[in-house]
Parts: structure tokens; C-alpha cells; sequence
């Protein structure tokens, strides 16, 4: 699948004087233009269709993906994207819809998301969700600010400090920093829980709150939420989930009854929405009751008088509208939220109701233990434990000298059957490897991944070389990422020469 | 269907290679009281009823295929070339994530990297990103740039009024916590005396071009604009509509340090509103202070050319609470579809969608101030947008046109409705036509407008 030659840039495929599409003549009198406005020169590419279309799917053909094959990226949830979800979202009715019609011309689409919201309220255990955050990250800022303005609310603005474990995301930190809050980090106990001292010891009136990924970037459910969630409350912060692992406990648990004042869900991670090779992804926030008000707006809510002249006899009775909650901390994004995205997990969730999210989780869950089973006596586990979703080892075997875990992903993408699991991550397992499997893998599947681990074991001790090299079979090879940061290029520069200029690339 | 492909003597396998009789002892974790909670949802369907559900709900809006809309306000329909879709449905794309490891990434990183370049090349700036979640939130992440070049020793963030309220109401959302005060935007008479409001404590100064309200800048006034807020000190940064800058000199020749604007239109569909796509460019000396994804050219150890993902010591995983953004996933593969719609159309293409857009609005625009009752709002050159003054509320009007199957203007008294008391009357109306509306519909719209006073 990776055989192909490196691919020019589109700009040196351009030809000038070629196009790639037709457009209507003019069929109105043409109006002014200030010429001191005008632009004189567009320096992008000139090619054909047929330029346009070998290129990018070229250039596809460089990818891994899902589609191609098995993508334990641990804290992703690489799942299969059912292609319902797509066939759904590009419905013309939904595609062709304007942010500004009137709400007698979008009644389908605020149903759509008037029961997306509720269906989030009813997995979670939340009283409110607002849709709007674009991904998991702008969630969190929503979250965030959300505890921000309960606090203001409540007179309370002496509290300035957020506790996250150490072994949290880099957003929620950083999440923190972009609402004027300072970090305190808390410290991790031997069996991967939030270390119930440390907590303490930091626990008081200027805590605004704890952010708590739960299960924990370890794969693990940490053993004392509840009293984690007690002591934060107790002090009189709030508790802040971070949803990025709910794919581990659909139906066998919901975050509110666990003491979490907010979440965010990652709907591209847990209700299957394509990736995109990095968006766009979907990141809603819920809320308890006592935080609905504060919401980012608008959301999405059932209108008093029934809709005019509905002729379906389901949608009797039933309109939707826009609201704003009453304290809202304001707009996180313009418009209503990433609505395609929210079209594909609605339709997800509408094709696996509540047994089906159940099974999903189950499926995960024991995915994960079998793979960590079957790794667990030739790499070392971060912790020992029964996992969630996913597991992290401590990095290549023990007696693998001078194999890096970098070395074990390089070597993986050689044998051809899967991409690399998360390296590096979390921060507090040297070395990590973060496994997430997933619930739409075989057994098969999971065999496979085990065997090539096992044999890139018996490689790091008998021929170290291989892994260094890794990957041999590559459109490229391992990139100078120094060179990358040192001398950036990051945009495309036409040679200067006429020679140069508008020729083929000349692979270097 | 939960798409689980385990069997039953699969699963009965595994869970004896875990050590465990059932899966119910993989949870024993969870605190027992609140174990398997009851979720109400409605039963699960078929691959067949759910898309017929779907299909039910989706026509029961006005699908703007069959109805003409003059809608725009930060949200445009365009042509969508045949290539657009058909490139990023390819699996290979949109099944992968963030290209962590390159070698098998070329095909992302490398599409990244040229729509960056594009960027570059329309905004006239020389570094862009991989993009921001829509213009709103690059705009806000523009305004934290700005607040952290100056190193957060200044407070001020002059926006100008003719900014979309939206975008102006996001930037407020995102500095809340912050200690940043939002000045200027309180009334459109002060969009000419934005120079006179920048002072010590100013960071920066963001204006709309065209505005809102789709006015063009005067270039001089812009560029007087840059003067003023270099001499302080101050960054500039300019929001754009990407098609007008196809036509329309670039913020990067006018002394704009931050250019941002919704890249929706360059190929991404309406959507009801999302996923759209920020795009994000600035000044070299600045990157380092740039949030978001960017991709950079390198070699691999054969000497070989080839696109990482780098200077990620500015982002969230590496820097923490000392990042300036926790921006990660973000809408990449809406920046390849603007990537292939630009590459599709090219230079001459693409100006060609400009044009037509600004001659189908001037028709427009001329055609309506001919009739009795309406007066142009508007009086400055405009591109593709502009604001008319009905002789009844917009309200019973937009109903009058719906009955003759027209989704007319922006009831201007409408929006922004989250940024306090508004500047309009019901009267008001802004309008948008572009390449789709053929001049039949641009009568019939005229037409229409008559009938309804």
C-alpha cells in the first residue's frame, strides 16, 4: 500500500494558461471595480482536472487510515466510521441548509440536534449539553469557563488554581492557562490513581476546580473517583471530566452519578465520526443543572406553540428554537457547532441505541485486556492492572539495549498491518507505548498486532540495527524533524530560475 | 448494530486468555451503586430505517438545491467543483488522524503543506497554519497572538464594529478569564476613527475587509491604519473573505501582521454552519508565537524531501500551561477540500468567481434601489454584500418572498443578539449574491422585493 514515488508539489505540476474547471459566463451588465483596490498577481497553481485529481489521490495513497488498516492510537479511539454516518450527513437537505434561515426552514436540523442533545444528557447522566465546541479541546475551554462563571456567580473569585493529575492531556492545562487559572499538578499513586495525599495536601479555598480524565490516560478507572470527586467538591471546586476515554464506559457508568460536574465528549473519538486526518471533530459540553445557565449558546430547546403547519404527524406538536442560556459564558465558535459532524453521531447512536453503546464499551474494554494479556510477558506494563479501553507499556523490552520506543513504532509501520500506538504519551511513563484497540477490531486483528510485537521484541535483542533503521519500505524515510524546526519552510517558493519555474518536480 | 465483529466463541476465548469468566469482571472497578444505569434512548435501527428516519428529518428543511437564498453574513454558497467531494471522501484522508508518524502521513502532511502555501500566496503573508475551527475562533486566536507578542504587558484589543458580531462575540468569549479589554466596538460610527483609539496599552487592532456588512476598505485608510498601530507598536489584524481576495489586493500588501477569515467558501458546503474552517496566516518574525498545526519540508535520511509536523514547541503537549492555545485537532480535512478547490479553479478561476460574485451583487444592489420604498443602506464600494432599507419590517418581508419560494437578506436586527442592544431597525436588510444566482433569480428576487412592499 506504500510503494508509491514521492509526489511533486500541485505548484510544480502548474502550467500556466491550464485550469481545472468551467464557470458560467457573465449574465448581468458588469459593474465598476476600483482599480486601486485591484490585486495583480495570484501566485497559485495552474493544472488541469486530471492534474488535480492524480495528485490528491496520490498523495492519498501516501496515508494510513482506518480504512486501510488496524490504528491503536491510544487516547484516539480509531474506530471504524460506519459509512451510514456519512451516507446521512450528505443528505442535500442537511447540506444545503443556511446557519441564518428561519426556524420554520430548519426544523429538521434543530430536531437533529435538540435530540443529539439528549441523547448525550442520557449516556452521561448530565442535565444540559450545549453542541457549539468544535473539538474536545474548545470543550474544555467551554468547561472551564464555565466553573469560571459559577464562581463569579457565587462571589467567589479568590479561587485561582485547577488540579490536574500528571498524567492528564497538555490541553487541560493549557485549557486552564487560556481562562487566567494557574496549574497545580497532582501526583499519580503506584496503582495509576490520583494520589489521594497529594490531593489533600492541595485541596483548599482557592481550588476553582479539578480537571480528571477518567478513565485516566493509563487506561486505568481510577479507584476513588468518588472520594477524589468528594474532597474537590468538599473544598467547593467543581470537577471537570475530560470525556476523551468515554468509550470505555457507555452504559456501565455515567459520569455524573461519579461526582463530575461537567465533561466534554469527543464525538470524533467515541461516536465515530471520520477523523479527517485531524479534524474537523466535534467536542459538546454537558452539565449538571446547577451549571445549564452557563452554558455556551445558542443550544437548542422545545418551543411552546407547535409548529404551524407541520403536515408529518411525528413532528406534531413538536417545534424546536434557539435559546440562550440565561448566564451563558458567551459563543465559543460562530454559528451552532460542527453540524455534519453532529449529523454523523446522531445517526451512530441512533443505529446502536442504548444495549448497542453497551456492547460498544464491553467490546473495548475486553479488546484492550486481551492485547494487554497477550503483551504483558514480553513488554513491561506502566501499571498492573486490569484496563479500560486501552493500556500503556513502559516502553521496549527490558533487555532490549539501545531500542527506543520510537524504534518499536518505526519497526511496526515495516510490518505493514498497523500504525503505531501513541508514543511518548503519557508523560509519566517513560518510554510509553498508549495501545487503544478498539471495539471494531477481530480477534484476528489483535493476534496479528501481538505477533508483530512479540517478533519486534526478538529483533530489538538480535538485530538492534533493524529497528533503527526502521521504516525500510517507506515513500520516505525517518525525517529530520531538527532540520524542520531549525530552518522552517512551511510554505512553497517558486524557484527563481525560468528553467526551474513551472517544471515537473525534480526529486531530490 | 454496534459493529463489534467478535463472536461468541471468540469472546469465550479471550476472556479466558484475560483470566476472567465474563466481562463484568473487567468493571468491578466502577463503584457497584452506580454500575449499568438505565440509558433512555430510543431503540436502535436498522441501516435502513435510520437513513429513512434521516432522510425524513433532513426534508423538512428548505434545502437551498430547490429554494434561492440571498443569504450570506459569514456564510456563502458557492460551486462546489466535482473534484472537491470526490477527493475528500476518499477514505486514505478522512479515516486517518493527525499525522503523528509522518512516514505514513505524507499524504495529509503534504496536502497540508500546500494548502498552507496557498494561504500564503491569497493572503499575501508568509507563514499560515493548518488551520483554526472557523473565522470566529482564528480571529480570537489572532486577538491571544497578538496579547502574547507583546507579552501580555498590553490590555487593549481594538475591534472594529464593522466586524461580524459573531467573531466579535467569540473574541470576548475566549479572553474573559483574561486580562484583556475589548474597546471600540460599541458603535459604527466609530469604525473611521479606529487610528485615534490606539495608545500604549493597545495590542492590537482587528478590522473586517470587506466588513460585515460587505463594504470595502479604502486602501489608503488601511494602510494609514497599519501606520498607526506599527508607530504604537500594535499588531494589525485584518479579517477577509477569501474569494474577495482573489480580486482585491491582500492584507499582506496593506501592512496587516495577522491575516485570518472563514475558508468555507473555498469548497466546503453550507452545512448549517459547520464544520467550516479558520484559515490563519502572519509574518515570519511571529511563528513562534502562532497557535495551531503547521507542517514544514524536510529531508529524510536518504536526503529525500518530505512534510512533518513542526515547531510543536509552541503547542499544549509540549508547553502545557505555558502554551498559548490548546488548540489540537482542528479541520483538516476541510483545509484539503480549499486546497483542491484551489487547485481546481486556479488563479484566473478562482478571480473569476470573485468577479461574478461582485457583478451579480451590483445588478442586485442596482436593481432594488430602483424600487419605491427601498433605499440603499449601503454607500461605500462593496463586494458582494450589502445592507437595503425596506419600507416594512424585514420580518413580514423575508415571509412575503418565502411564499414565493425566496429565502431573502439577513433581518439585521437579528443578529448579534448576544452582544447586547443592537444598532438596527427591523427594517434593515443585508443581501449576498455570488456566482450561483443567475440573473433569472436576481430578477425574480427584484420581482419579488416589489411585490412584498
Amino acid at each position: 500500500m506504500m510503494q508509491a514515488a514521492s509526489e511533486p508539489l500541485i505548484f510544480e505540476l502548474s502550467s500556466p494558461g491550464r485550469s481545472g474547471c468551467s464557470l458560467p459566463e457573465l449574465d448581468v451588465p458588469p459593474a465598476d471595480i476600483p482599480q486601486d483596490m485591484l490585486r495583480h498577481d495570484l501566485p497559485l497553481p495552474e493544472v488541469s482536472e486530471i492534474d488535480v485529481v492524480r495528485h490528491y489521490v496520490r498523495l492519498s495513497q501516501l496515508n494510513h487510515a482506518v480504512d486501510i488498516g488496524f490504528y491503536p492510537l491510544g487516547s484516539c479511539t480509531m474506530k471504524y466510521n460506519p459509512k451510514v454516518n456519512d451516507a446521512a450527513a450528505q443528505l442535500s437537505g442537511f447540506v444545503h441548509t443556511h446557519p441564518y434561515q428561519p426556524a420554520d426552514t430548519t426544523q429538521g436540523n434543530l430536531c437533529l440536534l435538540y435530540e443529539l442533545q439528549q441523547a448525550l444528557c442520557a449516556i452521561s447522566g448530565f442535565d444540559a449539553v450545549a453542541l457549539q465546541p468544535a473539538a474536545g479541546a474548545q470543550g474544555e475551554l467551554a468547561g472551564v469557563l464555565i466553573i469560571r462563571a459559577y464562581h463569579q456567580a457565587h462571589a467567589d473569585q479568590r479561587r485561582k488554581v485547577i488540579l490536574i493529575p500528571d498524567s492528564a492531556h497538555g490541553t487541560n492545562p493549557a485549557s486552564t492557562a487560556m481562562c487566567g487559572y494557574q496549574t497545580v499538578e497532582i501526583k499519580s499513586d503506584a496503582r495509576g490513581n490520583v494520589d489521594l495525599e497529594d490531593l489533600r495536601a492541595h485541596c483548599s479555598h482557592g481550588v476553582v476546580g479539578m480537571m480528571l480524565t477518567n478513565p485516566n490516560t493509563l487506561g486505568l478507572f481510577d479507584e476513588h473517583v468518588c472520594e477524589v470527586a468528594e474532597m474537590v467538591h468538599r473544598c467547593g471546586g467543581l470537577m471537570y471530566g475530560d470525556g476523551a476515554n468515554l468509550n470505555a464506559i457507555m452504559g456501565i457508568v455515567r459520569p455524573a452519578d461519579l461526582g463530575f460536574d461537567v465533561m466534554h465528549f469527543n464525538l470524533h473519538k467515541t461516536f465515530s465520526t471520520p477523523h479527517g486526518g485531524g479534524g474537523p471533530g466535534a467536542g459538546p459540553v454537558g452539565v449538571t443543572a446547577r451549571l445549564a445557565e452557563y452554558l455556551p449558546g445558542p443550544v437548542v430547546v422545545r418551543a411552546a406553540a407547535p409548529a404551524p403547519d407541520s403536515s408529518d404527524p411525528q413532528d406534531a406538536g413538536r417545534r424546536f428554537e434557539l435559546h440562550w442560556p440565561e448566564h451563558t459564558v458567551g459563543r465559543v465558535k460562530s454559528f451552532y457547532g460542527n453540524f455534519a459532524v453532529l449529523v454523523r453521531a446522531y445517526t451512530y447512536i441512533r443505529m446502536l441505541g442504548a444495549d448497542g453503546l453497551r456492547e460498544v464499551s464491553q467490546a473495548a474494554v475486553l479488546n484492550a485486556n486481551y492485547l494487554r494479556c497477550k503483551l504483558q510477558s514480553t513488554y513491561r506494563l506502566a501499571v498492573d492492572r486490569t484496563c479500560m479501553h486501552e493500556f500503556v507499556l513502559a516502553g521496549p523490552p527490558p533487555d532490549a539495549r539501545g531500542v527506543h520506543t520510537i524504534d518499536i513504532a518505526k519497526r511496526l509501520i515495516d510490518l505493514g498491518h498497523s500504525h503505531p500506538p501513541t508514543v511518548y504519551f503519557p508523560l509519566i511513563v517513560p518510554e510509553a507505548l498508549m495501545i487503544e484497540p478498539t471495539e471494531t477490531e477481530s480477534q484476528e486483528t489483535l493476534d496479528q498486532f501481538a505477533a508483530d510485537m512479540i517478533q519486534i521484541a526478538a529483533e530489538a535483542q538480535a538485530d538492534p540495527q533493524l529497528l533503527l533503521d526502521a521504516p525500510h519500505h517507506t515513500p520516505v524515510r525517518r525525517l529530520d524533524e531538527v532540520r524542520a524546526a531549525r530552518q522552517p519552510v512551511v510554505r512553497y517558493e517558486a524557484q527563481p530560475t525560468k528553467e526551474e519555474h513551472g517544471e515537473p518536480a525534480h526529486h531530490r | 448494530m454496534s459493529y463489534v465483529p467478535l463472536t461468541e466463541t471468540g469472546r469465550r476465548d479471550m476472556l479466558s486468555t484475560v483470566g476472567v469468566s465474563s466481562v463484568d469482571e473487567l468493571f468491578t472497578d466502577v463503584p457497584r451503586q452506580y454500575r449499568y444505569p438505565h440509558i433512555e434512548l430510543p431503540p436502535p435501527l436498522s441501516e435502513m430505517e435510520v437513513l429513512r428516519e434521516l432522510q425524513r428529518l433532513s426534508e423538512t428543511n428548505a434545502d437551498l438545491q430547490h429554494i434561492v437564498s440571498f443569504l450570506g453574513a459569514g456564510a456563502y454558497q458557492h460551486f462546489l467543483p466535482s473534484v472537491v467531494n470526490h477527493i475528500t471522501a476518499r477514505s486514505e484522508f478522512c479515516t486517518a488522524y493527525t499525522p503523528y508518524q509522518a512516514e505514513i502521513s505524507q499524504g495529509t502532511l503534504q496536502a497540508m503543506f500546500e494548502y498552507q502555501s496557498m494561504i500564503c500566496a491569497l493572503t499575501g503573508m508568509e507563514v499560515a497554519n493548518a488551520s483554526h475551527y472557523d473565522g470566529a475562533t482564528a480571529l480570537a486566536e489572532g486577538v491571544l497572538m497578538a496579547y502574547n507578542v507583546l507579552r501580555g504587558q498590553r490590555h487593549k484589543a481594538i475591534l472594529s464594529p464593522a466586524i461580524h458580531p459573531e467573531y466579535r462575540a467569540v473574541v470576548r468569549t475566549y479572553v474573559q478569564g483574561l486580562d484583556i479589554e475589548i474597546v471600540a466596538d460599541d458603535a459604527l460610527a466609530n469604525d473611521t476613527r479606529l487610528p485615534e483609539r490606539i495608545d500604549d496599552d493597545t495590542f492590537c487592532v482587528a478590522v473586517q475587509n470587506p466588513n460585515f456588512f460587505g463594504e470595502l476598505q479604502d486602501m489608503d485608510a488601511l494602510r494609514a491604519l497599519a501606520e498607526a498601530a506599527h508607530a504604537r507598536r500594535a499588531l494589525l489584524i485584518v479579517v477577509g473573505y477569501p474569494i474577495a481576495l482573489a480580486l482585491l489586493q491582500p492584507p499582506g500588501a496593506y501592512g496587516c501582521d495577522i491575516a485570518v477569515g472563514e475558508a468555507q467558501p473555498l469548497g466546503n458546503a453550507l452545512n448549517y454552519g459547520g464544520p467550516y474552517i479558520g484559515y490563519f496566516a502572519c509574518r515570519q518574525q511571529h511563528v513562534h508565537k502562532m497557535a495551531g498545526r503547521l507542517v514544514g519540508q524536510t529531508v529524510d535520511v536518504g536526503g529525500k524531501r518530505g512534510f512533518v509536523l513542526t515547531l510543536s514547541a509552541r503547542e499544549q503537549h509540549i508547553k502545557r500551561e505555558r502554551a498559548t492555545s490548546n488548540i489540537c485537532t482542528n479541520q483538516a480535512l476541510c483545509a484539503l477540500a480549499c486546497a483542491v478547490y484551489m487547485s481546481s479553479l486556479g488563479p484566473a478561476g478562482l478571480r473569476r468567481v470573485a468577479e461574478l460574485c461582485y457583478h451579480k451583487a451590483h445588478y442586485l444592489a442596482r436593481g432594488i434601489a430602483q424600487l419605491r420604498g427601498y433605499d440603499m443602506v449601503t454607500s461605500r464600494p462593496f463586494f458582494n454584500e450589502f445592507v437595503i432599507r425596506c419600507p416594512m419590517p424585514v420580518r413580514d418581508i423575508n415571509a412575503t418572498l418565502l411564499r414565493h419560494g425566496i429565502i431573502g437578506g439577513l433581518d439585521l436586527s437579528q443578529v448579534g443578539q448576544d452582544l447586547g442592544p443592537d444598532r438596527w431597525t427591523d427594517r434593515e436588510m443585508l443581501l449576498c449574491a455570488t456566482e450561483v444566482h443567475t440573473r433569472r433569480m436576481l430578477d425574480q428576487m427584484i420581482h419579488a422585493l416589489e411585490q412584498a412592499s
